[in-house]
């Protein structure tokens, strides 16, 4: 049947986009600026191990 | 010539810590596909630094930093979830889904409803999607990560997208959910994670 292979095919167009989405979510995330709290956090940890 | 102060670093004898800070962008995005809110997800990553630095010594030399970090953090998040024992409402995500809104002439999947679609699905089906969909990491890291089989990963993953395809089929079959319907689902959604 034909309206079954275009089902077949928008499905498929449909799970390709969304790995591309998932990975435009998570790329965007990564792109975002890592808060300044963390890196006080590690120094203030290294701080804490040097004055051991 | 002069000897530097400090012992040059090697890949062996460098401290893991100090690679901590190359981790930290990957740690909160990961933490943001779990949490969906940005407070829960830096308050997630900050558990996770002060867990790591005090456990390093637990890191296996020569092993993946970031599968290890990954697995704290998706520990912690668990942890924590079972502890809580409820979902709080998250107005970040809400506002995330909004940014990400675009309009799709040419047809193709509008990322708005792609958001909301990932943001309700349970942590579990979002963890394995970002693990092994977007982080890049295979099936046997992700099943390392998460305790479980690798043919759990791949059957995981598998329902997350079948998951992920029905809720996009039916926003663009008929537009059933529009408008307060749409929200009063997105509420439901929640819920029933709570209730998962």
């Amino acid at each position: 049947m034909y309206s079954d292979m275009a089902e077949e095919k928008s499905k498929s167009s449909i799970k390709d986009q969304i790995n591309d989405n998932l990975k435009r979510v998570y790329e965007q995330a990564l792109q975002e600026e890592v808060p300044d709290r963390f890196k006080d956090l590690l120094a203030q940890l290294k701080a804490k191990e040097d004055g051991k | 010539m002069n000897a530097p102060s400090n012992p040059t670093s090697t890949p062996e004898t460098r401290d893991p810590r100090d690679e901590l800070p190359e981790h930290l962008g990957a740690l909160r995005a990961f933490a943001l596909s779990l949490t969906r809110n940005g407070a829960a997800a830096d308050d997630l990553v900050q558990d996770t630094i002060v867990k790591a630095w005090s456990n390093i010594e637990k890191f296996e030399r020569g092993t993946n930093l970031r599968a290890w970090l990954f697995t704290i953090l998706r520990n912690t998040f668990y942890s924590d979830r079972r502890k809580r024992k409820r979902e709080v409402p998250d107005p970040d995500g809400i506002h995330a889904a909004a940014l990400f809104e675009k309009p799709a002439h040419d047809g193709r999947l509008a990322m708005g409803d792609f958001v909301r679609a990932f943001d309700q699905l349970s942590p579990e089906h979002r963890e394995v999607l970002t693990l092994v969909g977007a982080s890049g990491f295979s099936y046997e890291e992700a099943a390392g990560m998460m305790n479980v089989a690798v043919g759990t990963v791949k059957s995981r993953a598998n329902r997350a997208r079948a998951r992920l395809c029905e809720m996009l089929e039916l926003e663009e079959g008929e537009d059933i959910l529009s408008g307060s319907d749409r929200n009063s689902l997105a509420v439901m959604g929640r819920s029933g994670v709570a209730a998962a």
